[in-house]
């Protein structure tokens, strides 16, 4: 099998405040996205999901365990090298009012990640606001993220990640910011340019009917451990995990005749 | 209502302190390039009480109090607004590094930072003035030094604050270093508070100077309010316009610098700007 994007090993992270009995939040966990992959990370608030998230990012350094992007150990590289290879993964957080700096224009915020050499900024920043359906592009770039709507600054965001040409996206919670009239539109655009560049996703999310619609494969994560992984189909639809089956369990399920006939 | 009246009236006074800062500075400015008039000029009308001739009368050597006192806005505002400049690009940055780096940095300069905050100020400023000697510019330094601490503290803070924001990692992950992270994404977003207890340091270093002056800790060739109190207060008795006057130009410079730091403060709070 070919070199996957991102490998997680045997990672282990546990969090100390005084006080309080340490809590190992990231328990010794393996974790692989293959390119191109879409891997969805289950699990409910407190599971650790964000954690091992902050760590694949190389955000975190965690107590044990190796995270390996494309064949190279982040904690062997030098500060320089560290920061040439983690552009090939970007993340988006689950609140872009908090993930892009409140000072910055939406010009400023994409030529940070534009490469200055090729061409006009403010052209390639347009063409990028209007691939998220921030169109046009141009009326977009003298705004300030607090001018913008949730849903257009989760796109603004998803725009500046994609100025760094990123082989790999790893995404906390990506829709919980945004209106639930917005969700599908933007969970549709990640899923467009996973199709247009063949970009890996890491979807990390307590929402398994996003997994259902959007993973390969899914990895399910409960008290820092996972439990249970698969292809998508296969675990949600027959969960080995009791834990994996009460989560696939929780998601209401709208049997349409029936609840019509609530209202008769 | 309540509310709305009391942001009216801190709007106000701020407006109010703006303007009067305002006046002193155009004060200071003309009285530098003005030829012609003496602030040291000695004439037989001593201790002339307020009239038309001399509006805020003269003192024991027949000087102008008026012209004194318009004089000595140089020393008070050159002295003020240096000292809170030095003591802000000091406090900005060995807060900003300490905040944002922590460890042994953080450790090294919180516990100097509590070592200058310890010990009373005001002694420390004449011991080493009287040791040093009385120029404006050691006056500034000593002022600088002892007002980087609180700047430190605040810039530490907000620093701390700000640098566990998400857009930061967002920046990071774009494979900005560590040093134009903190320059350009967290120190912007931590500079509301900072700005204002700098302002408010110029009121303090203001101050710090004309207790100097009033001491004696200050070169008797300069024109200063602390200077003019000093002599007046051995005539509180006989002339009362002599120590009344720089003591009330001192009183309301300080109170203005505090109003205006207080405004500052609320002018840049998050939470009541808009873009």
């Amino acid at each position: 099998m070919a070199e996957p994007i991102l490998r997680l090993e045997n990672i282990s992270k546990s969090f100390r405040r005084p006080g309080h009995a340490p809590v190992q939040a990231v328990d010794n966990v393996s974790l692989e996205v293959g390119r191109g992959e879409t891997v969805a990370l289950v699990g409910e608030s407190g599971s650790g999901k964000s954690t091992l998230g902050r760590i694949a990012l190389g955000l975190l350094a965690p107590d044990s365990g190796r995270v390996v992007l494309e064949g190279k150990v982040l904690r062997e590289l030098s500060a320089s090298e560290l920061r040439q290879a983690r552009i090939a993964m970007q993340p988006i957080f689950q609140d872009a009012s908090s993930s892009l700096n409140p000072r910055r224009s939406a010009r400023e915020l994409m030529a940070q990640a534009l490469p200055e050499a090729k061409g006009s900024v403010d052209e390639q920043a347009a063409r990028l606001l209007d691939r998220v359906g921030l169109s046009p592009g141009r009326d977009y770039l003298a705004r300030f993220p607090h001018e913008i709507s949730g849903g257009q600054r989760q796109r603004l965001a998803i725009a500046r990640a994609l100025a760094m040409n990123p082989k790999l996206i790893i995404a906390d919670e990506p829709l919980s910011g945004a209106d639930v009239s917005i969700r599908g539109q933007v969970l549709n655009l990640l899923l467009d340019i996973k199709e247009e560049r063949g970009v890996a996703y890491l979807m990390i999310t307590h929402d398994i009917s996003i997994a259902r619609h959007f993973a390969d494969r899914v990895a399910v994560m409960q008290r820092g451990v996972i439990v249970e992984t698969g292809p998508a189909a296969q675990v949600l639809t027959s969960p080995s995990h009791p834990y994996t089956r009460e989560l696939v369990a929780a998601v209401p399920v709208l049997a349409a005749p029936e609840a019509a006939s609530i209202y008769r | 209502m309540p509310r709305f009246l009391q942001r009216f009236l801190a709007y106000r006074a701020g407006l109010a302190a703006g303007a009067y800062v305002a006046l002193l500075a155009l004060v200071a400015l003309v009285t530098l390039v003005l030829p012609g008039v003496d602030p040291h000029q000695i004439t037989d009308h001593a201790m002339v009480a307020p009239s038309a001739a001399h509006l805020l009368g003269t003192d024991e050597l027949g000087r102008d109090m008026l012209t004194g006192i318009l004089y000595g806005t140089q020393v008070s505002l050159a002295v003020g607004v240096s000292a809170a400049l030095g003591a802000t690009l000091l406090g900005v940055l060995l807060g900003a590094a300490s905040g944002f780096y922590g460890g042994w940095l953080d450790l090294a300069v919180m516990r100097i930072a509590e070592m200058f905050q310890v010990v009373p100020s005001f002694i420390l400023a004449a011991v080493i003035v009287a040791l040093s000697g009385t120029g404006l510019t050691q006056v500034v330094l000593v002022i600088m030094l002892l007002a980087w601490p609180q700047i430190a503290r605040i810039t530490r803070g907000e620093v701390l604050r700000v640098k566990q924001l998400e857009f930061v990692d967002a920046v990071r992950c774009l494979g900005k270093r560590e040093w134009e992270i903190l320059a350009a994404e967290v120190v912007p977003n931590a500079m509301a508070p900072v700005l204002a207890a700098g302002t408010l340091v110029v009121a303090q270093a203001i101050l710090l100077e004309a207790s100097l002056s009033f001491l004696g800790l200050s070169s008797a060739d300069i024109v200063s309010w602390g200077r003019m109190l000093n002599a007046g207060q051995r005539f509180l008795f006989n002339a009362w316009w002599m120590s009344v006057f720089p003591g009330l130009a001192i009183f309301l410079t300080v109170l203005a610098f505090n109003l205006l730091g207080d405004a500052v403060g609320s002018a840049l709070n998050p939470r009541t700007v808009t873009r």
